[in-house]
């Protein structure tokens, strides 16, 4: 940043440009402060901690909001992000085929998918499926739901990852590679996927954390007792105790998750960013 | 003489419209050095891309020490590893350390087992002396570096011919002589090599033959001598003296004429 003054340019007003800056800074203060001195005075902190902080309602959601709501939150993830890793990789694979037919399928599958909202998708794996196959369960129950209706959705973005990734690859690899006798099959897994898996990471787990927050549309699905997950939980005990303090429990236990995630794709962020300098 | 190591006939290459060969016909014999100069967009590089068929010929032969590349039926990953290539870029891989790129095209490609694939790795890499970056990873290389990195990997596949697209033109011109040393190195051992170049004293005192290649057709093909020394025709002389001296070419020599000035 350059703080010279440039002497060139006409002064338009008598203030020099660090008091303006110093102005304009100290404006931007007063702002903040009189929203939180507002905030302050016109909450009712007796009714806001009634709502919010209900000490003895925390304690009475512990263990079971880790042990069962918790621990269904990452199983739903971690299920619907395996069968999402596995459709993506298939999918990538379909839209950079010589095959006419496979790209359009795939280009198709992606657009559906990524333009409909997951909700939309959910409602349609948990209800529309089992009326238009009578007969037909979907294997593992509400887990088995929750996997397709998530690995749907996070294939078709997966799917756009992998995509970028092994065309971020320069051509030069493959071409190396073919020159020394692999084959193109051999070269992809040796050579250039392991190359792709890199670029890819941040994004991948940007989108796990993506599932993560999705899977509350379990919501919708109706689960079982011992199926509910956080937002489902929070939300029963919430109306059964008129209190929102499981829902900010509830809230809190992603965060739990989420940020570290997120600060974990920013170090895999400068990590790649400084490899590929 | 014995057959040829490298025999391209009447080789013809298209992009698109654009014809970028013309009609090759060049025999490379065994032990040969030879170099392929010629000005930028004269298809010399495609040449040499479709002797290992990284391009696909539109028309003509290429046979490498007897086989037919260009056949339909040939496998082409047997014969590729019997051709050994190096790039402008290197291309290394840069997921895996030097010896990594050395060892796992041995033991993907050949099956050579865990212990023989590095001790033929650190061989080679004695060999372009760069024995003590054995750990490395590429990018901690120099180019100079690294394009030696590069001749050892091709070079522990045990190739019967070297193919060199123009490997020192993406270093800094102080890494050029460390390069060429290795090259020259392996023309004195016998290797087959054909290499395109813009060092003239590479080409003048390495090749045995140096080939001129001008609008995708080989213009002259001779002992470095004549053929650098004393080139029998204008084109050849023309892109000689801008190489050699390329501060001294006019401007109307390089600007293409503009219809809407005048």
């Amino acid at each position: 940043m350059s703080d010279a003054d440039t002497p060139l340019q006409p002064r338009r007003s008598g203030l020099s440009r660090r008091q303006k800056r110093s102005i304009s800074r100290g404006v931007q203060y007063a702002v903040f402060v009189a929203v939180v001195i507002a905030f302050a005075v016109t909450a009712d902190w007796g009714r806001l901690q009634n709502q919010f902080f209900q000490w003895d309602l925390v304690k009475q959601m512990f263990p079971e909001v880790i042990t069962l709501a918790l621990k269904n939150t990452v199983l739903y993830t971690t299920f619907g992000f395996v069968v999402g890793l596995a459709l993506g990789i298939v999918v990538a694979l379909m839209r950079l085929s010589s095959v006419g037919p496979y790209r359009w399928a795939a280009g198709i599958y992606i657009e559906v998918f990524r333009g409909l909202p997951a909700l939309t998708i959910f409602i349609f794996v948990g209800v529309a499926v089992p009326l238009a196959f009578p007969g037909t369960a979907i294997p593992g129950g509400t887990y088995g739901k929750v996997a397709i209706a998530l690995g749907l959705v996070g294939a078709a973005y997966m799917a756009e990852t992998f995509r970028a990734g092994i065309q971020a690859v320069p051509k030069g690899q493959m071409e190396a590679a073919r020159s020394l006798g692999f084959s193109h099959a051999r070269a992809m897994v040796s050579i250039i996927v392991p190359q792709a898996f890199r670029i890819i990471l941040p994004p991948l787990t940007n989108e796990l954390v993506t599932l993560f927050k999705d899977s509350s549309l379990v919501l919708f699905l109706g689960v079982t007792l011992e199926e509910r997950e956080l937002s489902k939980y929070g939300r029963d005990l919430a109306s059964t105790t008129a209190n929102s303090t499981p829902i900010l429990v509830a809230g809190l236990c992603y965060l739990l998750v989420t940020v570290p995630l997120g600060y974990l794709v920013r170090r895999l962020e400068t990590k790649t960013g400084e490899a590929t300098k | 003489m014995s057959t040829p190591e490298i025999q391209v006939k009447d080789l013809h290459k298209s992009f698109g419209d654009n014809e970028v060969l013309r009609g090759i016909d060049l025999e490379v014999g065994q032990g040969e050095v030879v170099c392929v100069i010629g000005p930028s967009g004269s298809g010399k590089s495609t040449l040499l891309r479709c002797v290992n068929l990284l391009e696909e010929p539109s028309k003509g032969q290429v046979f490498v020490g007897g086989t037919e590349v260009t056949h339909a039926d040939v496998d082409i990953d047997a014969v590729r590893r019997r051709i050994g290539m190096v790039f402008q870029q290197f291309n290394l891989f840069p997921h895996l350390s030097v010896t990594g790129n050395l060892t796992l095209p041995q033991r993907r490609v050949l099956g050579r087992d865990k212990a023989e694939a590095a001790r033929i790795a650190a061989e080679n890499l004695d060999r372009v002396g760069l024995a003590e970056k054995a750990d490395a990873y590429p990018a901690s290389l120099s180019g100079g570096q690294q394009q030696r990195v590069a001749i050892a990997r091709a070079l522990a596949m045990g190739p019967d011919v070297m193919l060199f697209d123009e490997p020192t033109s993406a270093l800094d011109p102080e890494l050029v002589g460390e390069v060429l040393a290795v090259m020259r190195m392996l023309a004195d051992e016998g290797m087959t090599m054909m290499v395109v170049t813009h060092e003239m004293s590479f080409a003048r005192e390495v090749a045995d033959r140096v080939v001129f290649m001008d609008g995708g057709v080989i213009v002259e093909d001779g002992a470095p001598a004549q053929v650098i020394g004393n080139p029998a025709h204008e084109r050849t002389r023309h892109f000689l003296s801008r190489l050699l001296d390329p501060a001294m070419a006019d401007v109307e020599d390089r600007t293409p004429e503009r219809p809407d000035q005048e």
